[in-house]
């Protein structure tokens, strides 16, 4: 690896440096774009206690979802948890911790994170239980809560190709979360479809630029379906 | 009778304006987009990220990659625009967005709604709501007017956790249309053949009812 590549050849390299206690932030909406051989990877390593950091939890045998058979995650921060057993069981059991944070809030915090601005203010849970504890200030006759960003000690990415420099483009709906990840993690690994040469890449078309990048990898994926809907063609 | 899931979803279409950026949530507010009037253009908005959902994909279209809020396969329209979960808050949220239909657990007469949490049951989470009804101007909640058990779910003050204070001021249940002013429902329409002593005694929350209520009307509102 020297100057701007940022290819690395095995997953044991993309997450060197991995520890227990970690907090990492993964892009992903469900089971779309998400990191999943990054995910095979950290069970792999069987790291413990992790802060995980994501909208969803994947399913029970898919996505982060197996990050919980072996009990690796301590906490995890989501909008939204609800597609797996496993997670219900352990939450119940008191042997994880969720911190339930609207989508919009929690995509604002890794983009703020990553951005080195510490807290904003948001409308967002206003008056509900997300308010709990956290500073009200009124702005235009309108009350906002102070929202803490969020940094990673890594961020594992799903891209659909990018160039040898780290330079990213996402594929279709594919992208949500993953943006934002990208740059809010002290570490960033990103895995993708297709590696291509700089120059390749049109430069006004690149999602994620290669300065946040870390480490990148070329994968195959699985890409499950979570609901296959279809009408007669 | 009380409307059926399709003539509420109907009543909410003839809310829809052409050129409209609208957010259609989960159950309803989804059938909405069957009942889009011939001739009017209305872009649907899915907080995963895309701007142009279109219908669900052929088995032939099906792409992992392309899905809605609802983790359900989709196809984007032509015009369409796809983003990062962060940009899509960002219209959500800074009020961009022309109509947001969403479904509720209660309201109440402030305006508060509560959507996503039921104390002792299992808290899967909120996912975009919060966002969605603080973010958004035009709101129509769409949800019975009482429950299995005939208990109102248009309340005084709601009872479970909300998901927004001060935030809806429109509300379609089975019953009737309603608008929320001034710490009141006002009783603006009632769904056919359903009787303004009905709506009054499903409704828990203060209720103003006008001299004439008027029956609600189905057919879309064509633009000109």
């Amino acid at each position: 690896m020297s100057g701007f590549d940022k290819v690395v050849n095995s997953y044991e390299e993309a997450l060197a440096g991995l520890e227990d206690g970690m907090t990492i932030i993964a892009g992903g909406f469900g089971l779309c774009g998400i990191p999943e051989n990054l995910i095979a990877q950290i069970k792999r390593l069987g790291s413990k206690n992790l802060t995980v950091v994501s909208n969803n939890c994947g399913v029970d045998d898919f996505g982060l979802g197996i990050l919980l058979v072996d009990k690796q995650i301590k906490k995890m921060i989501s909008s939204y948890v609800g597609e797996n057993a496993l997670f219900e069981q352990q939450l119940l059991a008191g042997e994880l911790e969720v911190e339930l944070t609207p989508q919009g809030t929690l995509a604002e915090k890794m983009r703020a994170g990553g951005a080195g601005i510490p807290a904003f203010y948001t409308a967002t849970g206003y008056g509900t239980p997300v308010a709990d504890g956290k500073e009200v200030r009124e702005f235009n006759g309108r009350n906002y809560i102070l929202e803490e960003s969020i940094t990673g000690d890594f961020a594992i990415v799903k891209g659909w190709k990018a160039d040898r420099y780290g330079n990213v483009v996402y594929r279709d709906t594919a992208q949500n979360f993953n943006p934002m990840a990208a740059t809010a993690g002290k570490i960033t690994v990103v895995e993708v479809e297709e590696i291509v040469e700089p120059g390749e890449l049109k430069p006004s078309e690149i999602h994620t630029p290669g300065i946040y990048v870390d480490r990148l990898i070329q994968g195959t994926f699985e890409k499950r379906i979570e609901q296959r809907t279809v009408r007669k063609g | 009778m009380a409307l059926s899931r399709e003539q509420m979803a109907m009543r909410v279409a003839r809310e829809l304006k052409d050129g409209y950026y609208v957010n259609l949530g989960i159950g309803i507010p989804t059938l909405v987009a069957n009942y889009v009037p011939e001739g009017m253009e209305v872009m649907l908005q899915s907080e995963n990220g895309l701007l142009g959902m279109g219908t669900f994909p052929t088995e032939d279209e099906v792409d992992a990659d392309m899905i809605n809020a609802g983790k359900q396969t989709v196809t984007a329209v032509t015009g369409a625009s796809i983003f990062s979960s962060a940009e899509s808050f960002a219209m959500i949220r800074g009020g961009h967005v022309d109509l947001t239909v969403l479904g509720a657990f209660e309201v109440d007469q402030q305006g508060n709604i509560a959507s996503w949490m039921i104390p002792g049951k299992l808290i899967k989470g909120m996912g975009g709501a919060m966002d969605l009804v603080a973010g958004a101007d035009n709101i129509i909640v769409t949800m019975t007017h009482a429950s299995k058990h005939g208990e109102s779910k248009l309340l005084e003050e709601c009872s479970l956790p909300l998901t927004g204070a001060g935030c809806i001021k429109k509300v379609l249940t089975d019953l009737a249309y309603l608008e929320i002013e001034d710490g009141a429902f006002i009783l603006k329409e009632r769904a056919p053949g359903v009787s303004v002593e009905e709506i009054v005694a499903k409704t828990a929350g203060k209720l103003i009812v006008p001299d004439h209520v008027p029956e609600m009307e189905f057919e879309p509102v064509i633009p000109v």
